[in-house]
């Protein structure tokens, strides 16, 4: 494996992982005006994100500082074609984190509702902007001779782009429900597994008809990397298998269900794209890969390096952060800290 | 505007409002692990009482420091799309390993403390604050990797138009990178004890919680005092290294038109920018001479000689920026400065004696001089900022050449407009809550939040008693 393929690797691991960490996060947020009937239940549903919430946004940063680094042209060519969506994305996660800190720090019912706000849409518009983006990478865009995005605002809202958001926005609010059911006691546990499956069905439904139409819309059948063979069809059957679990009440098991099927579904992405990073529609020779992206060797081998030393240890005392935090949030104020 | 004005202006918008809180951050971050240590070391309640109250303060402005830096890691793909295919190569490392270093333990490691008081045993809890004191600082020197290579390149090879990076132990040891790195995080370090000495001063005047503000306020006059020093230290060896590195921006900082040996420093000068002289000008001789080079001779460029040096480097152009900015943002860092020092020295003097401090002359003015960290962080930065154009890297990219080509002037001007308008909104509520906080004091703080374990309630009622 050559270091331009590890790099493409490691980018589309960090993808992964945040889409899966910041997705139920994600979906926890789009459920707090619907599952949090009175403020002290929106207090739990906050708090059970509290302690991660943050740590799960670094691994953007980190892919997006990782995309820098080793594909200055990807970088470039994706942040300033996709400027507005990017912006709207990036206005979200700003609001979105500061409500999560400021809106138990005053009693004030009206700035408690704002902020309680700002954590819905700065949940809502990522969740369904990030499906937007990713399916855009597949379907192509246009990008010209000099690897410069010449659409506009537009061209990023076809339906199968639009099909992408859905399948995110349903697939990250099904995955919080979980989570919720998972991390809550009583009545609000049955109201989460309640709202688990009630987003079942149209999150079923919405990634089925998406890996279908992907056959369609992108190259995905002829192009010439790496087949994604049973990879989509697996992020079928793992959600069809979560569903199950779900109607079982088996919280646990439609969790883990939930999340392959996520790394599944990403992980097509990432294979239908490969080598390329970036496809342009206007000629296949102008898409953006691993390799006309791609920054020095010797940039690659520094930082290789330090990301395989490094990784580790973050896996390791990130996972240890979730441990300790891994009892239920029970309904009581005087042990919430949001 | 066209489309560079409106894309530096966007950018000089969100990194100094970003830069609001990267200080604070860094500062309370190690006061707050010192009072923690204390506490784990003594036992002593009150050390437990100040590090929730100003770990309350650390967290509110933390949120909004961590929320203005995600736009930081992007904004160089989105509006400066050629700089980042530039210099990507070497730019975009530290800016990764400053996400993966730094940002994971930070973020990891907060969320651990701020919920973890109750499920870790004290130590496990302490090492998790300075974690991210750590963390912070260590986000600090990956940045300030990258900005370094913008104002100093050094390590690359241009190849195929491209700067691309030859030696990564070279981005480490820029000469311009050790002095840089020093001054922000003690600039930090120095806006965290201000804070602390500002908001102590209130209660002790008020004759509030007098033992838990005088401990406060003497840890943050020691802390401050070695901080400032050290800040006016560094930033002076930073000032000899830029004569040699940066001659172009000492000449604009001292509105030093024509070179002189030896070298006079400007009290106080109205220059025309246009015929490059002076309209009126009070000089002292001899003293920039002095400043550069601890002896009262030797050469410093002017701005006259240094344009026709680059115009026969680099090629015809303007070379010179804007000397009004550098001449006024330079002396009002400087300046507010030492008056940094004139206070820290004054809270110095009851902190040794041991003498009450509510009756230290000029106490009152404490809470005002919160402000002063942030006016000399902010002019700090523009002066540093500003004094590199017309390049975006220094002799490699004119910032004119560095912007998106395809993003339109209605998307700069749109964005730039909603970010101001969303960044003027959460200001408001950021000052609303630190002062809510702060005025309130710790006994407030310890009865109106959450953060009461079960186990809290004894040390609860002596608070209130």
């Amino acid at each position: 494996m050559d270091l331009n393929t590890l790099w493409f690797l490691l980018i589309a691991v960090l993808y992964i992982g945040y889409f899966v960490l910041e997705g139920f996060d994600f979906g926890v947020g789009i459920l707090l005006p619907f599952l949090g009937k009175d403020d002290l239940k929106r207090r739990v549903i906050i708090n059970t994100i509290g302690p991660h919430w943050d740590g799960n946004e670094v691994w953007l940063i980190t892919a997006g500082g990782a995309t820098f680094a080793a594909f200055p042209q990807w970088y470039a060519t994706l942040f300033s074609g996709f400027y507005l969506p990017l912006f709207l994305i990036l206005l979200a996660l700003i609001v979105r984190g500061v409500a999560f800190e400021f809106r138990s720090r005053d009693d004030n019912p009206r700035w408690r509702s704002t902020w309680d706000w700002a954590i819905f849409a700065g949940s809502f518009i990522p969740a369904l902007l990030w499906g937007v983006a990713f399916s855009n990478f597949v379907h192509g865009v246009p990008i010209d001779q000099h690897f410069v995005y010449v659409g506009g605002f537009w061209n990023l809202l076809n339906p199968f782009a639009i099909l992408g958001g859905l399948v995110t926005l349903f697939g990250f609010t099904l995955l919080g429900a979980i989570f919720l059911s998972l991390k809550t006691t009583d009545d609000l546990m049955a109201e989460s597994q309640r709202v688990a499956k009630l987003m079942w069905s149209p999150a079923m439904v919405m990634l089925t008809v998406y890996v279908v139409a992907a056959y369609f819309f992108t190259d995905i059948l002829a192009h010439l990397g790496v087949n994604p063979g049973p990879v989509p069809i697996g992020s079928i059957l793992l959600l069809l298998g979560a569903g199950y679990f779900i109607y079982a009440r088996r919280s646990g098991w439609a969790f883990i269900l939930t999340v392959l099927s996520i790394v599944f579904s990403t992980a097509t992405i990432f294979l239908a794209l490969y080598p390329r990073v970036l496809v342009s529609n206007l000629a296949p020779e102008f898409s953006l890969t691993i390799y006309n992206s791609a920054s020095g060797p010797y940039t690659l081998q520094v930082m290789s390096i330090i990301a395989l030393v490094f990784l580790p240890f973050v896996l390791a005392y990130e996972a240890w952060s979730y441990w300790i935090f891994r009892k239920r949030i029970s309904q009581k104020a005087e042990e919430l800290h949001y | 505007m066209d489309i560079v004005t409106l894309s530096r202006l966007q950018f000089a918008i969100t990194t100094v409002y970003h830069f609001f809180f990267v200080p604070l951050t860094l500062g309370l971050s190690v006061l707050v692990a010192i009072m923690e240590t204390l506490y784990v070391r003594t036992g002593d309640p009150t050390y437990r009482r100040m590090t929730k109250f100003w770990g309350n303060l650390f967290l509110i402005n933390f949120a909004m420091g961590v929320v203005t830096g995600i736009v930081m890691e992007f904004q160089f793909g989105m509006n400066w799309a050629r700089y980042s295919v530039f210099v990507g190569d070497i730019f975009g490392a530290p800016l990764a390993i400053e996400a993966l270093l730094a940002f994971f333990v930070e973020s990891v490691f907060l969320g651990v403390w701020i919920f973890g008081w109750e499920k870790l045993p004290k130590g496990a809890h302490l090492a998790a604050i300075w974690l991210v004191a750590f963390g912070s600082t260590l986000s600090a020197l990956w940045i300030l990797v990258a900005n370094s290579f913008m104002q100093h390149p050094v390590g690359f090879a241009l190849q195929n138009g491209r700067a691309v990076m030859t030696d990564f132990g070279a981005l480490l040891t820029n000469s311009y990178l050790w002095t840089q790195f020093p001054h922000t995080v003690l600039s930090g370090f120095t806006t965290g004890a201000f804070f602390i000495l500002g908001i102590s001063a209130y209660h002790l005047i008020r004759r509030r919680e007098v033992d838990f503000f005088r401990r406060s306020f003497q840890l943050a006059a020691v802390f401050g005092a070695i901080a400032i020093f050290l800040v006016i230290l560094v930033g002076h060896s930073q000032a000899q290294r830029m004569v040699q590195v940066q001659p172009m921006k000492m000449a604009a900082a001292e509105a030093l038109w024509n070179s002189e040996s030896p070298a006079s420093f400007s009290l106080f000068t109205v220059g025309d920018e246009n015929s490059r002289s002076d309209v009126f000008s009070i000089r002292l001789p001899y003293l920039l001479s002095v400043l550069a080079y601890n002896q009262p001779s030797g050469e410093v460029k002017g701005i006259r000689d240094l344009q026709a040096t680059y115009e026969k480097q680099y090629g015809p152009g303007d070379y010179v920026p804007s000397v009004i900015t550098e001449y006024w943002s330079f002396r009002i860092m400087v300046g507010v400065g030492f008056l940094m020092m004139a206070f820290a020295l004054l809270a110095l003097y009851p902190t040794l004696r041991n003498r009450p401090i509510a009756k230290l002359r000029f106490i009152g003015l404490f809470p005002f001089a919160i402000a002063l960290p942030y006016i000399a962080n902010s002019v700090g930065w523009i002066f540093t900022e500003m004094g590199r154009q017309p390049w975006a890297v220094v002799g490699l990219m004119k910032t004119q050449d560095a912007f998106s080509s395809n993003v339109s002037i209605g998307m700069v001007l749109t964005t730039l407009i909603v970010f101001t308008l969303v960044y003027a909104a959460l200001i408001v509520a950021d000052v609303y809550l630190l002062s809510k906080f702060a005025k309130a004091g710790p006994v407030a703080e310890l009865a109106a939040n959450s953060e009461v374990a079960p186990g809290d309630a004894p040390e609860l009622e002596s608070a209130i008693h």
